[in-house]
């Protein structure tokens, strides 16, 4: 059984109240932090832990916190990034229905050791009774004096809020995060000036995902170097996966860093195997964005060791044979799915959610997404494969934020993995169609 | 933003022009400035739509699970098309892009809550229960 140091009491009865949760150790790392560190003490913590960013970029946390400009009577902003919209990943959503005060505990101390009075929680607007349940815990917080003016008699002050997004996967992106929160379009910034120096209301900034704020109250409370033993090199700690697709028992895990990818999707402890009896076909390990692996690829590496859950385990082989651990949105695909739809399916959502900004990514989005829809339906030709991967560089790098990145990542990844698929669906227009069902073939009709 | 939901759920789901202009009024900015916004995130509904919303997540994982299946399924109970109205003026269906349910697709949205793991005679007594909820509460 693995090792959990996030969830070991969400299934606790009751653990959503302060008072359970109180009673199973909880606001302890809020206790020694304020008592016993200094802010920069608890940084140091976070920097021994080796906490990587858990929203999917996998950045140190402990030197996004070190670039964090500290100009005298400026405010500073600590952000928790809960956008959650990877299609794949819904880690976050569970670990705030589930156990809504370690977020807060976390965001305390994390505040304590950035030195922010004033830290935000930015929800998506779709998880409305999420917002609801984190709410209650903060009126909780408040009223057991974890927040509020002179926290524990220590003289420090925090306020914590929450703000709803509106339904829009780009205010995920950071930039766009703080766009929003200070009631504009989602529209990411150019970077530099970066956050930490300029964020929300042009003050310093840091936007940390919910896994990464929550996983700060372990490292505080057993300290950062014990963290640092769990998992295999620059993969330290826990991570949460959120499994689904064909699987036996899709849901939210926490895993040690390390474990092997077979293990994961085939042991019972974990995800149990494919449904149906069915084979794996093919597997993306970490939310949509990520470049898909076929099953060859999944649990061995292209030198054929095997893969393992960690940043770098399922990176290698770069973009020819790997991928990326991303967000932990581990989506497992059967037999009997169809790569051009799927990834058709996914191109849609990234022309749905382009924000508009940057011509590549408004455009190039739309455009993938009709090619494909043309293949998909048999209407397309063997140009258009080709077509799709010159629309992809045009895309790839040429963005603001890295919107345009995800959605070229797939189509590309996919074509060089699945290029007979996409070529049978040319050379069987006729299967191609008959194939279709549901919103392929009547919502949008081909013209 | 926050101000934008609240007054979505004060005046009858959605926003209409005098509603923004009212919004605007509120916060004294131009009304183009909660126009953009309001258009921008998929969450707001600048028209009108039945009492009862059904959005369904038509993305990747819930499409590998059959969300197209349910989808056509209530398009048929209903008769009528994703974006489109029933008759009755009771359900508007739309489809929506990943709502952070994937392990528990296929799945909908109504309101503030989530309906998961759809199944045909699911998605029939869900419809039942909303028709008398909302016939009841509007009388």
């Amino acid at each position: 059984m693995g090792r959990k140091l996030l969830l070991e009491h969400a299934d606790v009865p009751g653990i959503e109240t302060y008072e359970v949760y109180r009673k199973h150790g909880g606001y302890r790392s809020v206790e020694k932090a304020l008592k016993t560190m200094s802010p920069q003490n608890v940084v140091e913590e976070v920097q021994a832990s080796g906490l990587r960013g858990r929203g999917g970029a996998g950045f140190p946390t402990g030197m996004k916190w070190s670039f964090l400009a500290k100009p005298e009577g400026v405010p500073r902003y600590l952000l928790c990034n809960a956008d959650e919209s990877e299609p794949g990943t819904f880690k976050d959503r569970y670990l705030m229905e589930k156990i809504p005060h370690l977020l807060v505990e976390g965001m305390i101390t994390s505040s304590y050791a950035l030195g922010c009075n004033q830290s935000y929680i930015y929800i998506r607007g779709e998880y409305m009774w999420v917002l609801e349940i984190v709410e209650k815990a903060i009126a909780e917080a408040y009223a057991n004096g974890f927040l509020g003016k002179n926290i524990l008699g220590s003289g420090y002050d925090l306020d914590l809020a929450i703000a709803p997004g509106g339904g829009a996967y780009i205010c995920g992106e950071e930039t766009a995060l703080i766009e929003s929160l200070e009631g504009k379009r989602g529209n990411p910034r150019i970077k530099p000036p970066f956050p930490a120096v300029k964020g929300l209301w042009g003050c310093p900034t840091v936007v940390n995902n919910v896994e990464t704020i929550a996983a700060v109250v372990p490292i505080v409370n057993e300290g950062g170097a014990e963290y640092a033993k769990i998992g295999i090199g620059k993969s330290t700690g826990t991570k949460l996966i959120s499994a689904c697709g064909n699987l036996v028992k899709p849901g939210v895990y926490e895993i040690d860093l390390g474990l092997s990818v077979e293990e994961f999707i085939y042991s019972d402890e974990w995800c149990g195997g494919i449904a149906n009896g069915k084979k794996i076909k093919a597997c993306v390990p970490g939310g949509s964005s990520v470049p898909i692996l076929p099953a060859n690829l999944i649990t061995k590496n292209a030198e054929g060791t095997d893969r393992l859950m960690t940043y770098e385990s399922l990176a290698e082989g770069g973009f020819a044979s790997g991928s990326m651990l991303g967000s932990g949105g581990f989506i497992v695909f059967d037999e009997d799915q169809c790569i051009v739809r799927n990834t058709w399916n996914f191109a849609r959502f990234y022309s749905h959610e382009s924000c508009g900004q940057c011509s590549p990514c408004r455009e190039g989005t739309g455009w993938m997404e009709k090619v494909l829809h043309r293949l998909e339906n048999g209407k397309g030709n063997m140009r258009d494969i080709d077509l799709l991967a010159e629309i992809n560089k045009k895309i790839e790098g040429n963005t603001i934020c890295p919107l345009g990145d995800a959605a070229a990542w797939p189509v590309a990844a996919a074509i060089r993995h699945f290029r007979d698929e996409f070529e049978w669906h040319v050379t069987h227009p006729q299967e191609a169609q008959t194939r279709n069902f549901g919103i392929a073939s009547h919502h949008m009709p081909l013209v | 933003m926050r101000i934008l939901h609240l007054a979505e759920e004060e005046f009858g789901g959605w926003l209409s022009v005098p509603t923004m202009n009212y919004v605007a009024e509120l916060l004294n900015i131009q009304p183009i400035e909660v126009y953009e916004v309001a258009t921008f995130y998929t969450m707001f509904n600048i028209e009108k739509p039945g009492n009862v919303v059904l959005e369904v997540c038509r993305t990747g994982p819930c499409m590998l699970v059959g969300s197209d299946n349910i989808i056509e399924y209530i398009e048929k109970k209903l008769d009528i098309k994703v974006g489109g109205t029933s008759a009755d003026g009771m359900f508007t269906l739309k489809t929506a892009e990943c709502l952070g349910a994937c392990g528990y697709g296929p799945m909908l949205q109504c309101g503030k809550h989530y309906h998961e793991h759809l199944t045909p005679e699911k998605v029939d007594s869900l419809l039942d229960t909303l028709r008398k909820e909302h016939s009841t509460s509007s009388n």
